[in-house]
Parts: C-alpha cells; sequence; structure tokens
C-alpha cells in the first residue's frame, strides 16, 4: 500500500490529539506516525499522519472533515513529513 | 452584571428557550442546581443518570428541539453514556452539562473523577471540557448550534465546579446557537436523478431517520404519487409514509414483510434518502438490491458510499432535495411495476388475525386502531420492538420512538416520560417487554411523580425473548440464559410506586377493556402474559442475503 500523508489544521487544545487518534482507532485504520506542532500565534495546531492508502482513506477523510476541531485537511501521496519520518520503517 | 459561570449556564439555557431539564445534582454540579433554584425552568429529577438520558431523548425525539440533561461527575456521567450513545447512533439532539472534579483537582483521582472527555468523545458528535468562565459563554450556545446542525447529534459539555463558582462581568449573552441551513443541494445532480427517476422501469424509495429528521414526509409522497414508486421505510423512518398509503411496503431487511424484501430484490433503482445502509436493513450487503442503481441522498456527506456506492449522490436536507426534485420528475403510472408489486403484496399478505392467546402482535396492531392518532410510541428492544414496527399503523412521521442503531433495552419508559412532558395533553404508549421493562424501572417514580398521560403495555414472556429466539432458530434450541426463573410481579410493583396495574391474558384483552386502560387519567401499566414460543417472523438470519427469510407463524 502506497504511504500518504495527511496535514490537518486543528483546535489546539489538549483533547484535539485524543480527538483524532480515536477516530482512528474506532474505525480501525493504523497511524504509522503522528506529528504535532502548536501554530505560534494562534489557537490552531498543525498536525501531520502518515497511514497507508487502501480504499477506506476516502471515508476516514470524510470523517475527519467532519470533525469541529477540524479546520482544514490536505492529501499528498509519498511521505511529505518531518525528517524523522523519512527514515525506513522499522521492522 | 457580574455572573457566576452556574448563573451563565442557566441564564443561556433560557434563553436558548429550554423550558425543562432532566437530571440528578450531586457534588459537583451542586452550583447549577443552585442557580437553577431561581429559573423559571423546571427540573425533572430522575431515579438514575440513564433515565435523565433518556427523558430528555424523548423530548427532544418527539418535538425535534435538543433537550437538556444534567448529571453529575464519576458515576452520574458513566451512567449517562448509554443515553447518549443511544442519541448518537439515531442522530437525536441532545445537550448533557455534567459536573467535573474542580481543575485545580483534575488528574489527581479525586473523589468521583472520571476522564469525562475522554469517556465521551467516541459516543457525542461533539464534547467540550470548559476550561474558563470566559469559554463558557462561548460553549454553551455552540453546543446547541453543533447539536442542531447538519446531522443532529448529542453534545457533552463537562464543566468544572471551580468554573460553575467563578464570575464573570457580562455586559450582553450572545444569541442562543440556532441550526446552521444545510448547504443548498447541486441543481445539476438533482437533475441526473429525475432522468434516472424517469428511466427506471421498477424504482423503489428507501426512506430512512434523516427523511423524519427534516419533516419531509409531504414531499416522500408528493414525489413518489407523481412517479408511481412504492416506499420502504427503516425501523427509524416509519411514518415516513402513512401505513395505508397504497404506495407502502412498510418495513425492510431483518423483520421486514416477506413481500417487501422480494419487491426491493427486482428493483432496477433505489431512491435512499436519510439512511446508512445499516447491517439490520440491508442484509448480507452484496445481496442487497442487487439489480438496482442507487440515487442516495443524505445530510451527512460521509454516509454517502460509505457501504453501498453510490451512481448518484446529492448532499442536503432531504425536504429540500426532494422538493427540487418533485417538478422535476416525470408524471408516471407504472402499471406493470404497480401490478408485480400488488401480485407480490397479495402472494405474501400481512397477517390479520383475531386476538388470542398466542398471537401478542395482534394486540399491538388492535392497540393501535385504538389509540388516538396523535399519539406517541415508545418501544423497548426485543420482539415487542419489532413487533410494534411490523404491526402498529405508523400513519404519521415522528411519532415512533425507539431505540433503532444502538437498540438500548431500558429506552422506552424514560423516553415515553420525555415525550409525554414536551407534549402536554398529548397520549403517549409505551410497549416494553419483561427484560427491557426492568432496565429503567425505577423511572416509575418519576412517572408517578409528573402524573403523566403514559400506558404502559409490557409483553411478559418470562424470557429476552429475542435472545431466545436466536438461540431457538441458530444455535439449536440450546437455551442459555435467556428464561427467567422467576419474574417479579409487575402489578405488584407499579402499584408500590403509585401507579395502576393490571394483569391480562391477550385473550381477555377485549375492546372494552383497552379502551378503560387507554381512557384512565394519569399513568397505567398493563401486564400481558405472552407465551415463550411466539417468534417474530419472517426474520433474515444475521448475515444472510434479505431474500432468505425464515418463516413461522406470525403470532398476528
Amino acid at each position: 500500500m502506497p504511504d500518504c500523508t495527511l496535514t490537518l489544521t486543528v483546535a489546539n487544545h489538549p483533547g484535539v490529539l485524543s480527538r483524532i487518534a480515536g477516530l482512528f482507532a474506532r474505525r480501525n485504520y493504523n497511524l504509522d506516525g503522528v506529528y504535532v506542532v502548536g501554530l505560534t500565534g494562534t489557537g490552531d495546531s498543525r498536525m501531520q499522519l502518515l497511514v497507508n492508502k487502501d480504499e477506506r482513506l476516502p471515508q476516514i477523510i470524510k470523517q475527519l472533515e467532519k470533525l469541529y476541531d477540524v479546520r482544514d485537511i490536505s492529501v499528498h501521496e509519498g511521505r511529505d513529513m518531518p525528517t524523522c519520518f523519512q527514515q525506513a520503517k522499522a521492522g | 452584571m457580574e455572573y457566576s459561570g452556574a448563573e451563565i449556564v442557566i441564564q443561556l439555557l433560557e434563553r436558548q428557550g429550554i423550558k425543562q431539564v432532566a437530571g440528578i445534582p450531586g457534588g459537583t454540579n451542586l452550583p447549577l442546581y443552585d442557580a437553577l433554584r431561581e429559573s423559571p425552568i423546571r427540573h425533572i429529577l430522575a431515579r438514575h443518570e440513564q433515565g435523565a438520558g433518556f427523558i430528555a431523548q424523548g423530548m427532544a425525539r418527539s418535538t425535534g428541539l435538543p433537550a437538556v440533561c444534567f448529571a453529575t461527575s464519576g458515576p452520574g456521567v458513566t451512567n449517562l453514556m448509554t443515553a447518549m450513545a443511544d442519541a448518537h447512533l439515531d442522530s437525536v439532539p441532545v445537550v448533557a452539562i455534567t459536573g467535573q472534579t474542580p481543575l485545580s483537582l483534575m488528574g489527581t483521582d479525586a473523589f468521583q473523577e472520571v476522564d469525562t472527555f475522554g469517556l465521551s468523545l467516541s459516543v457525542t458528535k461533539h464534547n467540550f471540557l470548559v476550561r474558563s468562565v470566559e469559554e463558557l459563554v462561548e460553549v454553551i450556545p455552540e453546543a446547541f448550534r453543533i447539536a442542531l446542525s447538519g446531522r443532529p447529534g448529542p453534545v457533552w459539555v463537562d464543566i468544572p465546579k471551580d468554573i460553575q463558582t467563578a464570575t464573570l462581568d457580562i455586559e450582553a449573552f450572545p444569541s442562543p446557537g440556532e441550526r446552521i441551513p444545510a448547504a443548498f443541494p447541486d441543481a445539476a445532480l438533482v437533475d441526473v436523478a429525475a432522468e434516472m427517476i424517469g428511466k427506471a422501469q421498477r424504482p423503489v424509495f428507501y426512506a430512512g431517520g434523516g427523511v423524519v429528521n427534516s419533516g419531509a414526509g409531504e414531499q416522500v409522497k408528493a414525489l413518489c404519487e407523481k412517479a408511481g414508486i412504492p416506499v420502504v421505510t427503516t425501523l427509524m423512518g416509519l411514518g415516513a409514509i402513512a401505513a395505508d398509503s397504497p404506495l407502502s411496503l412498510g418495513m425492510l431487511g431483518m423483520h421486514g414483510s416477506r413481500s417487501t424484501n422480494l419487491i426491493l430484490d427486482q428493483a432496477d433503482l433505489l431512491i435512499a434518502a436519510g439512511v446508512r445502509f445499516d447491517d439490520r436493513a440491508t442484509g448480507r450487503l452484496a445481496a442487497f438490491c442487487p439489480h438496482a442503481r442507487i440515487i442516495h441522498m443524505d445530510i451527512d456527506g460521509a454516509e454517502i458510499d460509505k457501504l453501498r456506492p453510490s451512481d448518484c449522490s446529492i448532499t442536503g436536507d432531504a425536504g429540500e432535495i426532494l422538493s427540487l426534485l418533485i417538478p422535476k420528475v416525470e408524471p408516471r403510472a407504472r402499471r406493470t411495476w404497480e401490478e408485480d408489486v400488488i401480485a407480490m403484496k397479495a402472494k405474501h399478505p400481512t397477517p390479520q388475525s383475531e386476538l388470542d392467546d398466542a398471537r401478542p402482535a395482534a394486540l399491538i396492531r388492535r392497540v393501535g386502531q385504538m389509540a388516538s392518532g396523535d399519539a406517541f410510541v415508545t418501544t423497548d428492544v426485543g420482539q415487542h420492538q419489532m413487533w410494534v414496527a411490523q404491526y402498529y399503523p405508523h400513519q404519521r412521521a415522528g411519532k415512533l420512538l425507539t431505540s433503532g442503531g444502538l437498540g438500548t433495552m431500558g429506552f422506552g419508559l424514560p423516553a415515553a416520560i420525555g415525550a409525554s412532558l414536551a407534549n402536554p395533553g398529548t397520549p403517549v404508549l409505551c410497549f416494553s417487554g419483561d427484560g427491557s421493562i426492568m432496565m429503567n424501572i425505577q423511572e416509575l417514580a418519576t412517572l408517578a411523580e409528573q402524573n403523566l398521560n403514559v400506558k404502559i403495555i409490557v409483553l411478559n414472556n418470562g424470557a429476552l425473548g429475542l435472545v431466545r429466539q436466536q438461540q431457538e432458530l441458530f444455535y439449536g434450541a440450546r437455551y442459555c440464559a435467556s428464561q427467567y426463573d422467576r419474574n417479579p410481579d409487575l402489578v405488584m410493583i407499579a402499584k408500590g410506586f403509585g401507579i395502576a396495574g393490571s394483569r391480562f391474558s391477550l385473550s381477555t384483552c377485549t375492546d372494552e377493556a383497552l379502551q378503560a386502560f387507554l381512557q384512565a387519567d394519569g399513568p397505567g401499566l398493563l401486564d400481558i402474559t405472552t407465551p415463550q414460543e411466539a417468534n417474530v417472523y419472517p426474520m433474515v438470519p444475521p448475515g444472510a442475503a434479505n431474500t432468505s427469510m425464515i418463516e413461522g407463524d406470525s403470532h398476528a
């Protein structure tokens, strides 16, 4: 399965990572990488999620779009992520 | 002027138009209750937080307006969870407001502390943990806006006790939260749908809870009468078309009638509105309407193509889409299809026997014929629920309140209390079973206290009937834990709560006896002795195609 990177702009509060991760857990979709950083000077965070792209991904994206805390989503093929995710996966 | 957080909440609820709140006080929501004392909002003191949650659901489901419940932290929160999960699956706008350990103590495993935010996250449309009194002013109207907009759903607002007591100077309160109208449907897609309907030879309309939520029953009727389309509904959609309409095919799916499931199997076009292709409705998905192209309209874009890919999909409010569609479809009499449908219905008619001791479902039909047309009907979960779906004359949308998605036993009684409170003067019937009624029996106390016109009819077969039925059919009649060795005397229990109760066998439920029960003032309970052997038929085995129905005596 090809790698895919979802880049999210989300509300910055202590529960937001739990909300996003919970959606993936409940819908049985694996997260291979998670990178989150608060955006200086705003109430938002930038979140990058590394996933394997399969036929369920469009449904996951629709569910993410519905979340109140999610302001924006963009999808990129490949590993468009910080260098820590550029290395080969373990195992 | 200076207000406490608790006063702000109550003020905002009043401005939101909330007249009644169901709940139970406890340590961490006492400031809210102190502020409530001065308010015109009436409080309904439930006997268990799950009861409070379902009372709020009864209010919300029967009016389409958001309703509110209160609970304290810890066990109050965990008790409320089932009612909120139920609201989530059936898209019911409920706002739960719970007390929480003071912010300064959160995370220390304080008395009655649970992670309300984490627990409620996956069973609500959205949830808030309020971290400041300033935030509170924004969060309350926002909670209502979220609960009402798009696909409705429950919102949970958790408020630490020190936020409830903190004060804030407020010049002007924000406006109440209102429904944000759904995006206008794409007219080009409506044209495509109209063309598909025009070309179809054997179309079927498939209406769900989204049609009821949208109040689009009239549009369904207008479209289907104009274009000659028979209508099936889901459990949540019952009443979207009147049961006595010639277009009505009743409910589809696991306990749908044989003719309905067989007609769907022949359809070449399925017009799905406000439905989510749930497994209880579709049976084995790959075998569901195998010859049909699909038009799918839903207010929640994530439902479209989730389980069954559509050939034309329109996101938006069902009523708005249908209103655009009606003038665009060609008037059409589909004589061949109509004849096929009539022939199928004639070949597999709905049973219509007289009441006798073997036919509990016939009682439900009889009560339905005698009840006032504007009566609300609530059910619990099990055989009686499916018989209500099959045999009660569902003439109007929004009158049947039933736990569809979560299938929660214990729903019926508190939901009936809520429906009655929100619709004073309108009769409410609650059908239940001896398994279900015990799951929130304590709310009989609330019912007696409120002295509401709620009539409870318990089909008492001394068993978890639908479980017993599955063990009979699919586990070689090896019954395990589905029969009660000893049941309490429900008539005596009702009397203990101050509610008139009586026991009848099915054959002694004469019209006079039923009329006397239905016409009496205040609450009442009928305990109906029911044979365990009475099963719900037809039945599609779980995971099988809808065309492979097991038949048996209908008991109706």
